[in-house]
């Protein structure tokens, strides 16, 4: 069953088109990774699964419900699409414990004991029990990103978005992070990660996408990207990035 | 609503018949002006001074430029006119202070309205004056210093002309208050714009027409203030810097 | 140059004390209302609907670009009229405390907008995104996440505001009313001792709003590591 379906969709700021006509689907249990330069719009297309970008072509459908559709209420399908920004974004007025429960109570309506559990529990699944009373501020970039991660899972998504969860990392802090990631993507979550980690996608992905110029230039199973990617770009690409 | 509209009104001639209630706006009008603009020079020239000692590397004169910020923008601006007013003639010598007293007394309300703005304006320029400079890299300060320029070279043709335009905006917003501020010295008797408001009420009873015609004035004037200034920014632009989009 | 003769100011201190009083009761409320109605202006102005949104900016400009004491005027003129239609309040009872109320709560209001804004802008659109990701919806995102950062970095602002406000109740004087300053003038009149009273007004004012600034200045400090 596809889980995330993306169909023909192109956007614009104002004159610039930023995606042209970008069509792919993410089936459940499915890891995909997207990647390409920068400014090819894989982050601005992530961002449109959960419509924090709006789109002004085309249709993102995700389980079953069409974004555009205006009785779709996107808050709901938000609390059950789970999103890793680029620079974690926890909220740095709360203790880590606050972060994980907060969404929760206020949006799923847990209780405050039922939040806390589930939040402890996430926690300690990426390896920070230790921390919750801290402050996001007091912790280390990677230690925060595992923090956002274990916010995200706390609200039992159906699936789960990654927005270069790594490249605001130092780099020794990167490999804790994709440790839990690809924990995750082995006891068969669904994601779509734009990421420039090809270590990681050579390790979990199912299929690998790769942009353009606001275009999807390849689509293809992992064994056939890094084998054989067809389009130039791509080739390009991957030399320049597997040569570090 | 039982009020009757009478715009007519500042087409009729005043009571002395020497002018009509539209002249009293203007007359007004041109005081509020006049007291603004001599007030702003003033506390540009000050508070550009003073924002400079508050940044030099002399503990006396940084001090004493801190301790004037502080007393006029710690005192309401009120009282600082009353006491320019009522206090200042009392504490000169008192042939000084006759002397004072004799002098006409629009005049005398003018002059302490003057230097009452002045300087609490430029308390607040200076404080932007520093901010300014201390916003500037500080190897621009070396730089002026190793090419062999004094310390006020250094000022006049490094840090202050960078600086001066950094500010600009904050500058617009304490000029406007300039404006808005003139309307204080209403409370010593000068018949600038908001004071003329309220004599049209005395002799008219037509207060909202007064008090609509000020509000648009002092509007006018907020307006005209702003386009200049903006001009002002975009011809003083440097390349590649804040406010150069 | 005359002397000095402060003996009229131990007897007038009660009365001073009750100006003060008014001084503080119109500072307070302003505070309270002009925070409450600046959030509202300032989330209307921020808000993607053009009509609540030029409605809001339009009010903010038109008090900002008017000086206090028109504004005091204003509201002189008007709230007896609203009181005495609205509330059969009768024109001649003392209602300059109630204008005066109003005039600087409304008037505070657009100050407190703009820094309110400035401050809900500075908070990282990361965070609005995170909070929309985590299924809030826009109410709960602007009164769980925006605003308490928003106002955490506000207040040194808001508290210099106040101490500037504190200050322009003194203009309350153009309607007449003893507030501390109209009190301390009132004194000096009567006593003939207006030069005193003027000094002893000045540096009472400098004493609380420098004591103020310290404190202001110490939380700035404190926050800011």
């Amino acid at each position: 069953m596809s889980m995330i379906q993306i169909e023909n969709v192109s956007k614009w700021y104002g004159d610039f088109q930023v995606l042209t006509d970008c069509s792919t689907h993410v089936t459940e249990g499915e890891v995909v990774v997207v990647c390409g330069p920068s400014g090819s719009g894989k982050s601005t297309l992530i961002r449109c699964v959960n419509g924090l970008e709006a789109i002004q072509q085309g249709r993102i459908v995700v389980n079953g419900t069409a974004l555009a559709d205006p009785t779709t209420n996107l808050s709901k399908l938000r609390a059950h699409v789970g999103m890793v920004f680029q620079n974690f974004e926890l909220f740095p007025h709360m203790s880590v414990t606050d972060n994980l429960t907060i969404a929760q109570i206020k949006v799923l309506g847990r209780s405050t004991a039922e939040a806390l559990a589930r939040g402890l529990a996430m926690l300690d699944r990426v390896g920070l029990k230790a921390q919750a009373s801290k402050f996001p501020g007091a912790l280390s970039g990677g230690q925060q990103q595992r923090v956002a991660i274990a916010r995200a899972l706390a609200m039992d998504p159906i699936c789960m978005l990654f927005d270069e969860p790594t490249s605001a990392l130092d780099p020794e802090m990167v490999n804790e992070v994709l440790d839990v990631m690809v924990e995750l993507a082995t006891e068969g979550m669904t994601m779509m990660c734009v990421t420039h980690e090809m270590g990681f996608a050579r390790k979990v992905a199912d299929r690998v996408i790769f942009m353009d110029h606001g275009r999807i230039v390849e689509d293809a199973s992992k064994d056939d990207f890094f084998g054989t990617p067809r389009a130039e770009r791509a080739q390009l690409f991957l030399s320049k990035i597997l040569q570090h | 609503m039982s009020y009757n509209w009478n715009w007519d009104i500042f087409l009729s001639p005043t009571p002395s018949g020497e002018s009509t209630y539209l002249g009293w706006l203007l007359d007004g009008l041109q005081w509020t002006l006049t007291l603004s603009l001599g007030a702003w020079i003033m506390a540009l020239v000050l508070g550009i001074g003073l924002g400079v000692l508050r940044t030099v590397p002399n503990r006396l004169l940084a001090g004493s430029a801190a301790a004037y910020v502080e007393v006029f923008r710690n005192v309401p601006l009120l009282v600082q006119l009353f006491i320019w007013y009522f206090v200042l003639p009392e504490l000169l010598p008192t042939t000084l202070g006759d002397a004072l007293k004799q002098t006409d007394p629009l005049a005398q309300q003018f002059f302490a309205a003057l230097l009452c703005l002045g300087c609490f304006t430029a308390a607040r320029v200076c404080e932007q004056v520093r901010a300014g400079i201390a916003s500037l890299p500080r190897g621009q300060r070396n730089a002026g210093l190793a090419l062999g320029l004094t310390l006020p070279q250094t000022y006049r043709y490094v840090l202050l002309p960078m600086a001066l335009r950094l500010i600009l905006p904050p500058l617009t917003s304490e000029f406007l208050n300039v404006f808005k501020n003139s309307a204080v010295a209403s409370t010593i008797g000068l018949i600038e714009l908001s004071r003329q408001s309220q004599q049209l009420v005395d002799y008219t009873a037509q207060a909202y027409e007064a008090f609509i015609a000020v509000t648009v004035l002092y509007v006018l004037i907020n307006v005209l203030v702003m386009f200049g200034m903006r001009l002002l920014e975009r011809r003083t632009r440097v390349p590649g810097y804040i406010g150069s989009k | 140059m005359e002397e000095f003769d402060w003996t009229s100011i131990p007897g007038a201190l009660p009365i001073l004390a009750d100006g003060m009083l008014i001084t503080l009761e119109i500072t307070a409320t302003a505070i309270l209302i002009g925070i409450l109605w600046g959030t509202v202006l300032a989330l209307a102005r921020l808000s993607g609907n053009r009509p609540l949104a030029w409605l809001a900016a339009a009010y903010v400009n038109l008090f900002r670009a008017v000086p206090l004491v028109m504004v005091i005027l204003w509201f002189y003129l008007i709230v007896p009229t609203l009181l005495q239609r609205w509330f059969g309040v009768s024109q001649s009872s003392d209602i300059r405390m109630i204008s005066a109320l109003v005039a600087f709560a409304l008037f505070e209001s657009a100050y407190y907008a703009e820094i309110i804004r400035a401050g809900v802008q500075s908070v990282p659109k990361g965070q609005v995104d995170a909070a929309f990701a985590l299924g809030m919806p826009y109410h709960l995102t602007m009164r769980l996440v925006v605003l308490p950062q928003a106002f955490r970095n506000m207040v040194p602002l808001l508290l210099t505001q106040a101490i500037i406000l504190f200050q322009d109740t003194s203009l309350v004087y153009v309607i007449g009313l003893a507030d501390f300053f109209g009190a301390a003038y009132k004194v000096g009149d009567r006593d003939g001792r207006l030069v005193e009273l003027l000094l002893f007004a000045g540096a009472v004012y400098f004493i609380l709003c420098f004591g103020a600034s310290l404190l202001v200045w110490q939380l700035q400090k404190k926050y800011s590591t």
